[in-house]
């Protein structure tokens, strides 16, 4: 690579500090930690989808030789449900507690009922057959038509709706306008339902701890997470431990997208290690990730648009039904909340529903619940445009949100990008080109737009000049997709030195200052604000100390290429300064030379894409492939478009993965029949082609660089995409995915079906 | 269960170590011989983030038995850079930003070497189909796929 010499790191693809340790296998993902004298932790899981669980004897397991100790929900602390919320981030400790081991209730077939630990995994393997679970198998229901039923089986008796028990655990609203008066006006009203499947975050790493308790309770936690302060916090809290007493220490992490936002195995690895007095790892299989961690929610929504003749939308109104799993919190804010707002409607109801029911839990996953929500407005989008005989991109951009329009999750806009992302895919040669021949094949191309609330959030940051005047930035989010090439690439370039010169390092717990979850597109906006601050800090300090050794004021020295400058020649003649220079002088000139900067960072405001997509159907096997795919986004700035761009194609090839292929399966005694990476059918490459992207670069003015997230709005559009392609190919709209071979073969088979009927 | 002795030859050097009759390759590296850049994704063989090389064959290490490295050659991603000197693959990796996470990028390193030394003149769709064991759930394969041809135009050039 050529590497530029100029000092202008920003918009430059550098290569990521940490990158050498990952091409040479060095880096340390939490399952490549040992630690002398560790002895290893496994879950018995519940094999019922729902059951009370009325004794557990560990007795048998407790003597195998070899097991060290045993633990059971006894020894996590409780926190009543008829006590009210605790919350922690977004999370309720109620939930969480009993999400990681059941108490009274085993809720989904996987869900943990007790752990051991053993010199050797193979033991502790055997030991968990030995524990004696008495269990009185209750009814269940896994898809969300069953849980609402008035006769459905109750997971938690104490929740009501409409006044009596329900599996419906919440509601949101986000409303504008009068939709009764508003539909009056349109001349074309469409009305569809959707339902998608339960998909998984799907990361390589399955989950993985080492965790070391010492005597006086004092606790060292190596894990894969997306927030080692996360991991403290709920360690703390579920096992009653200080949080000063738990030292987190952020492995690398091998993927995530939302699904190391919460904790599963570091509670009971603690409380394991503690009783033993040993070390503890725990890793789960790939098995134990399907079934008992992630996925997002299921789906059930119905989209209802309403437009005049002249394209513009004067209602709409979406019904937004998501699976939450075991416990309450599915992500009904992302559905209700973002799949209207790339659009200026005036009349608005969008109403998002939580519904529990018998599998895991479900957890974040990328732009959470956005994705759900877009597929469906999206899709009606299309039809609409259709039935106006509108160019789909017209539609949009006729009724694009811009500065001013006020959204009905609540902000009015600042300026944005989202028409820029419409009028990109229009100019991009992608949209220019001809289809082309499918060969027998049926071609067809879909856009779509999306839209992720984004997020800012607790960040800290110290920065530290080295004695041989190099630089070490220590943030507390781990870097999940390169968000170290990022920090050094604005060190570098604040400071005006090369960033080769920048180290970047994640610090633990007890080494920097709290640090929220990687997550929500938020790291590299937080942490380049605290970043900034701190760099200028010690800007400011490197220039007092050239002006004391200069002997003039502070403010006749600029700093400049990495080197203090005297502001103009009657500011006196001096050599400049360079960093190296005033880290050499440091000791004698007021000590070491360092800055750090802890906020609640604001500001973020929400990121638009637009994506366009070409399929190929095959009719005779209903394959549908997708072959030309381009995603453009507004991304404030590119602080290193390598890593944009990777954000941008990871997230088209998730979504690709979820409109035509993935989804849970379930036995019918209700337990996930396909909790692997053969059956559960993730894409991979030969099944993709090269994803391009447009950067749309709309600076962020609330942040110094320009920063907007951009790691969750790729996933947003993409099924929707995937299927206005498949209707524009084969003529027939898919209103449930995945639209996998035999789905669709079933829906070309349709009209002669009823033509035999 | 006794354990069973290998001697076996790792990146060129000569090695013996112990293990269980049912233990896999996988276990063996990352275990009793601390080679931990080979990776567990699935234990399935769906995954391809623990492949190596035996006697130059592309292999998932968790679908071999490690008694079965007996007198062969294993070849890790610990081995592919030679002292300081990166492989031109790893180099290009860094470079194109071809890892985000980089859990699968040990694999993908490795099983890329050993298409390239098989087909030094890949097309993106032989790149594609020889890749497809390899998972990689953060970069849509976009990145990877490019930086493997390009490190194969580089190869042949010199
Ligand atoms: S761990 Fe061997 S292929 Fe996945
Ligand atoms: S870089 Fe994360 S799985 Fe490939």
């Amino acid at each position: 690579m050529n590497l530029v010499t100029n000092n202008k790191w920003i918009g430059q693809r550098t290569i990521r500090p940490d990158g050498m340790d990952k091409v040479t296998g060095r880096a340390q993902f939490a399952a490549d930690t040992t630690m002398p004298g560790m002895i290893w932790g496994k879950v018995l899981r519940s094999p019922h989808p729902h059951a009370r669980i009325r004794s557990i004897d560990t007795s048998k397991a407790e003597k195998l030789p070899g097991v060290k100790a045993v633990v059971t929900s006894k020894d996590i602390v409780d926190f009543p449900v008829e006590k009210g919320a605790v919350m922690l981030g977004i999370q309720d400790m109620r939930w969480m507690c009993r999400n990681v081991m059941a108490r009274d209730k085993a809720l989904f077939p996987g869900h943990p009922v007790a752990a051991v630990a053993a010199t050797t995994e193979a033991i502790a393997a055997e030991a968990c057959k030995l524990i004696e679970v008495d269990y009185e198998v209750l009814p269940w229901s896994i898809e969300i038509e069953d849980a609402i039923k008035p006769d459905a089986p109750i997971l938690h008796e104490f929740n009501k709706f409409d006044g009596k028990p329900s599996n419906i655990v919440g509601r949101l609203e986000h409303k504008k306008g009068d939709i009764a008066e508003g539909f009056k006006k349109a001349d074309v009203v469409i009305e569809r339902t959707f339902t998608t499947r339960p998909v998984h975050q799907g990361y390589i790493e399955p989950h993985a701890c080492l965790i070391s308790v010492a005597p006086d309770g004092k606790t060292t936690i190596w894990s894969s997470s997306q927030g080692q302060f996360m991991v403290r916090a709920m360690t703390a809290y579920l096992t009653g431990i200080p949080q000063s007493d738990i030292r987190a220490i952020p492995a690398e992490i091998g993927g995530g997208f939302g699904g190391k936002t919460i904790v599963y195995l570091e509670p009971l690895a603690t409380l394991l290690a503690k009783k033993s007095g040993r070390p503890v790892k725990m890793v789960m299989t790939r098995e134990e990730v399907m079934r008992a961690t992630g996925p997002t929610s299921g789906s059930k929504s119905t989209v209802k648009i309403g437009a005049t003749k002249d394209g513009k939308i004067v209602a709409a109104h979406g019904t937004f039904y998501l699976q939450a799993g075991a416990f309450p919190g599915s992500p009904i804010r992302g559905a209700a909340g973002c799949s209207f707002t790339p659009y200026d409607i005036p009349n608005l109801l969008s109403e998002g529903f939580d519904v529990c029911s018998n599998r895991s839990k479900v957890a974040a996953y990328r732009a959470p619940g956005a994705p759900i929500g877009a597929y469906a407005v999206e899709c009606v989008m299309d039809e609409v445009a259709e039935a106006l005989k509108i160019d789909p991109l017209d539609f949009r951009a006729r009724n694009a949100a811009k500065e001013g329009t006020k959204a009905a999750h609540g902000p009015t806009f600042p300026r944005i990008g989202y028409l820029e992302t419409v009028e990109a895919v229009k100019n991009s040669p992608h949209y220019a080109a001809p289809l082309g021949d499918g060969n027998g094949k049926l071609r067809g191309r879909g856009v779509a737009s999306g839209f992720w609330f984004n997020a800012g959030g607790e960040s800290s940051a110290q920065v530290n000049i080295t004695e041989d005047g190099n630089v070490v930035v220590t943030t507390g989010h781990p870097d999940i997709g390169g968000s170290r090439a990022g920090i050094a690439n604005i060190c570098a370039e604040l400071l005006g030195i090369d960033y080769r010169r920048v180290s970047v390092i994640i610090g633990d717990t007890q080494t920097v200052g709290f640090s929220n979850l990687t997550g929500g597109s938020r790291v590299l906006f937080a942490s380049s604000m605290v970043v900034t601050q701190s760099t200028e800090k010690i800007i400011q300090t490197l220039r007092e100390r050239a002006a004391k050794i200069w002997e003039i004021d502070p403010e006749a020295v600029k700093w400049e290429q990495g080197a203090a400058h005297p502001v103009s020649p009657n500011a006196g003649q001096f050599e400049p300064l360079t960093l190296k220079e005033l880290a050499d002088k440091a000791p004698a000139m007021g000590g070491p030379i360092g800055a750090g900067v802890q906020l609640n960072t604001a500001g973020a405001d929400g990121g638009f894409g637009t994506h366009v997509c070409d399929v190929e159907v095959d009719v005779d096997l209903g394959i549908a492939r997708v072959i030309r795919y381009t995603a453009v986004q507004d991304v404030g700035r590119a602080i290193h478009p390598g890593y944009v761009e990777g954000q941008l194609q990871g997230g088209v090839a998730q979504g690709i993965g979820w409109a035509l292929n993935e989804e849970y399966i379930y036995t019918k005694e209700g337990k996930v029949d396909n909790p692997g990476f053969l059956d559960y059918r993730m894409p991979v490459c030969s099944d993709l082609p090269m994803l391009d992207c447009i950067m749309v670069e709309i600076p962020n003015p609330k942040h110094p660089q320009g920063v907007k997230g951009v790691g969750e709005v790729p996933l947003v559009p993409v099924m929707a995409a995937v299927a206005n392609a498949i209707y524009n190919a084969v003529g027939k709209r898919f209103y449930a995915l995945p639209m996998s071979p035999p789905k669709v073969l079933e829906k070309l088979d349709e009209p002669t079906r009823q033509a035999a009927e | 269960m006794a354990k069973v002795h290998v001697t076996t030859t790792i990146n060129g050097e000569p090695m013996e170590f112990l293990c269980e009759p049912d233990d896999t390759m996988l276990d063996a590296l990352r275990g009793p011989l601390a080679l931990t850049g080979s990776k567990e994704g699935c234990a399935s063989g769906d995954c391809g983030a623990c492949s190596i090389t035996l006697d130059d064959r592309l292999v998932c290490s968790c679908l071999m038995l490690a008694v079965e490295s007996e007198g062969h050659e294993i070849g890790t991603i610990e081995g592919m850079a030679q002292g300081e000197k990166l492989h031109p693959l790893q180099q290009k990796f860094l470079e194109m930003a071809a890892l985000q996470c980089g859990i699968c990028t040990s694999g993908m390193l490795v099983a890329s070497d050993a298409l390239l030394k098989k087909n030094p003149d890949p097309t993106e769709e032989e790149v594609r189909f020889w890749l497809a064991g390899n998972l990689c759930r953060c970069t849509g394969y976009d990145k990877i796929v490019r930086a493997v041809m390009e490190t194969a135009a580089e190869m042949r050039a010199q």
